[in-house]
């Protein structure tokens, strides 16, 4: 999943439960029934766990384009900065 | 969330914190619930009253117990506790509550009812005090939710009374 995909997935993850939450509160509270919430509630999670888990081809389409190896061995790497001395700290 | 396992554990911690609202949620709609119960409780015969042999007294009575508990259901019920406890004074405690009876109601059908009963525990006092004493009958319900906060209350009734001599 490419990054757009990925910030896509998770709003809509976040969105999609708290209304299932919702709609399964008041299902139960209407109806009487702490099952029947429970279950509009599974249901949801079950749902919401379909549409944005899985690596669907939709959520791919900005995809990054990675650099060749070939071509990264024709480039130096970047130097990291290394300290060669150590302050001495008195405990 | 660049894995299905990241998303996955994602998702799933979500949904459970929010599963935990919602049960929080539901434990406080219960406070919306006014609850009208009654009860009536009548003392149809002293099957025996006597002093044990350790001293103590002893009596064992048949009652009648009928009682309307449905308003005390609500969707968050799961069942609701009821005992009867006989209370009085001596001079040796303040207050003894005594448990007759219990009994558990699984539905809200079940809630209006009517029995016929002899004491299931045995009433015993903490000495022998009984002889004429005059007590109150209690019935206690405990309210206990699927999710949440539990309800006790009780109706006092008053104006029973245990005979002057043994039998």
């Amino acid at each position: 999943m490419d990054w757009q995909g990925q910030n896509l997935v998770e709003q809509i993850m976040q969105i999609m439960l708290l209304v299932f939450a919702v709609i399964a509160f008041v299902a139960g509270y209407v109806l009487g029934s702490f099952q029947m919430m429970m279950i509009v509630y599974a249901g949801g999670v079950t749902l919401t766990a379909l549409i944005t888990v899985p690596n669907w081809p939709l959520f791919n389409r900005h995809p990054l384009n990675w650099l060749d190896p070939s071509e990264a061995e024709k480039h130096s790497k970047p130097q990291v900065a290394v300290s060669l001395k150590k302050k001495g700290t008195k405990k | 969330m660049h894995s299905f396992g990241y998303r996955l554990n994602g998702l799933l911690t979500f949904a459970v914190t929010i599963l935990a609202l919602m049960c929080a949620i539901t434990s406080l709609s219960d406070n919306f619930n006014t609850p009208s119960p009654s009860a009536e409780i009548k003392i149809i015969n002293i099957n025996w009253f006597q002093k044990q042999p350790q001293g103590h007294d002893e009596v064992s009575l048949m009652m009648n117990v009928s009682a309307d508990l449905q308003s005390l259901f609500t969707w968050n019920t799961k069942q609701v506790f009821i005992f009867v406890a006989a209370e009085y004074g001596t001079p040796k405690n303040s207050l003894n509550q005594v448990s007759l009876w219990d009994a558990i109601i699984p539905a809200k059908e079940n809630a209006k009812f009517w029995i016929h009963t002899s004491n299931k525990y045995r009433f015993v006092d903490q000495g022998n005090n009984l002889r004429g004493k005059k007590f109150n009958l209690t019935m206690h319900w405990h309210v206990m939710p699927k999710t949440g906060k539990m309800f006790a209350d009780k109706i006092v009734l008053t104006g029973y009374s245990l005979p002057e001599e043994y039998r």
